[in-house]
């Protein structure tokens, strides 16, 4: 049992880990401030999201694991809304060049 | 494999440090300057100092690297003529001897630390019990070192009466900064309703489990803080002007309990700031508590600025 719970995490975390590098990736290469934003939610949401989905058969509780769902989840939500804020700030700066 | 990470971080935090000092543009160094935030973090997670780990993400590099982001932003109109004025070689060359002798200087002193380095460690750890608190950091700060604790306090009081004092003379007791304006219906807007709730009890968490565990008064305040700036970036809340009585007493309040108390010691346990046998923790946790609303005001006050806007009538 322990075995399976072992190999859950490791397949998770290290499509957690691709995830986290095509996103810097797509953070280094892509062409402007749009595509990039893009490529970072892969990081933040698939990336973290499946890191935490790897790292919960290994917590010694249900609150340890919870706080690490929850960590995931306001990650997420400061990732969307820091993404819209910038977004917005790159399409103002467009329309005054 | 953990000291090839380890070695990794070295080198990035140093990389990332020699970058930040070699940016030419003022807002990228700032934001450098958050991201070695973020790394020194980590650094302090594997030295196992999870407090001060805390203390670098909540003060390093969030509160510091926003005060830094409003610096930087109201320097960039005076940037390009800064960067045209280059100071003479005799100067530059002086200013990089004197930092490569600073860095010396420093470098030869962690070198020839003894080893093992002197640590007061264990007397504060066979003295833990008489405080009744679990977290020795908790212990040293408001038992043993409560002084410097509370001239940390007084200083921040002082920090922010000099940010207040850079306001106009018309500006004077007014509210700080501009107000904020965003979209009611935006994404900031959605995240200062959705987030500040979670947010509070967070900060109150920290701030409560300081006592046996990592946390404390400073992270959970620095939390409380950012709730209360991004509601007065939203535009949903404005920040109160600098003459409101509930301001000085708030900004007052956490220093003059924990003088009090100190006062209290000498006369009730024989030295200032001593605490009397086995009300240690009561006392710690009011001081705590006391604290705990002044550093929120002070430091989302410093961010918010000096005074700009006229008094109301």
């Amino acid at each position: 049992m322990t075995h399976l719970a072992d190999l859950v995490s490791i397949v998770a975390i290290v499509a957690g880990a691709v995830f986290f590098l095509a996103g810097t990736l797509g953070l280094l290469r892509f062409p402007d401030t749009l595509t990039r934003l893009h490529a970072l939610t892969k990081a933040d949401n698939l990336g973290l999201g499946l890191v935490v989905l790897g790292l919960l058969p290994q917590v010694d509780g249900v609150a340890t694991g919870l706080k690490l769902v929850v960590v995931w989840l306001l990650v997420m939500l400061a990732g969307a809304c820091a993404s819209q804020l910038v977004a917005r700030a790159a399409r103002r700066g467009e329309r005054h060049d | 494999m953990t000291d090839v990470l380890n070695a990794g971080l070295a080198a990035l935090v140093v990389a990332l440090a020699i970058w930040v000092v070699f940016a030419r543009d003022a807002f990228a160094a700032v934001v450098g300057f958050i991201a070695y935030g973020l790394l020194l973090t980590l650094v302090w997670v594997q030295l196992q100092g999870v407090d001060v780990a805390l203390t670098e993400a909540a003060i390093g590099g969030g509160l510091t690297g926003a005060l830094l982001v409003g610096a930087a932003s109201r320097l960039r109109g005076t940037e390009a003529a800064a960067r045209a004025e280059r100071p003479r070689a005799l100067v530059r060359v002086a200013a990089a001897a004197l930092s490569a002798a600073v860095t010396a200087a420093l470098a030869i002193g962690v070198l020839m630390l003894p080893d093992p380095a002197p640590t007061l460690a264990p007397q504060a750890m066979a003295n833990i019990a008489a405080t009744g608190v679990g977290n020795p950091i908790t212990a040293v700060l408001l038992a043993f070192r409560a002084m410097d604790t509370l001239l940390e306090a007084i200083v921040l009081v002082f920090a922010l009466i000099g940010v207040w004092s850079l306001g106009p003379d018309q500006a004077w007791g007014g509210r700080p900064g501009l107000r904020h304006r965003a979209d009611p219906n935006g994404i900031l807007a959605y995240l200062a309703r959705v987030l500040p709730p979670i947010g509070i009890i967070v900060g109150t968490y920290i701030f409560w489990v300081g006592a046996d565990h990592p946390g404390g008064k400073f992270q959970g305040a620095t939390i409380v803080a950012a709730m209360w700036l991004l509601a007065i970036m939203a535009g949903l809340a404005d920040a109160p002007p600098v003459s409101r009585t509930w301001v000085r007493v708030g900004l007052a309040a956490g220093p003059l309990v924990f003088i009090a108390i100190g006062l209290m010691g000498a006369v009730t346990a024989g030295a200032f700031l001593a605490y009397p046998d086995g009300y240690a923790k009561p006392l710690i946790i009011v001081i705590e508590l006391a604290l705990m609303p002044t550093l929120a005001l002070i430091l989302a006050l410093l961010i918010a600025g000096a005074p700009r806007r006229p008094v109301e009538p």
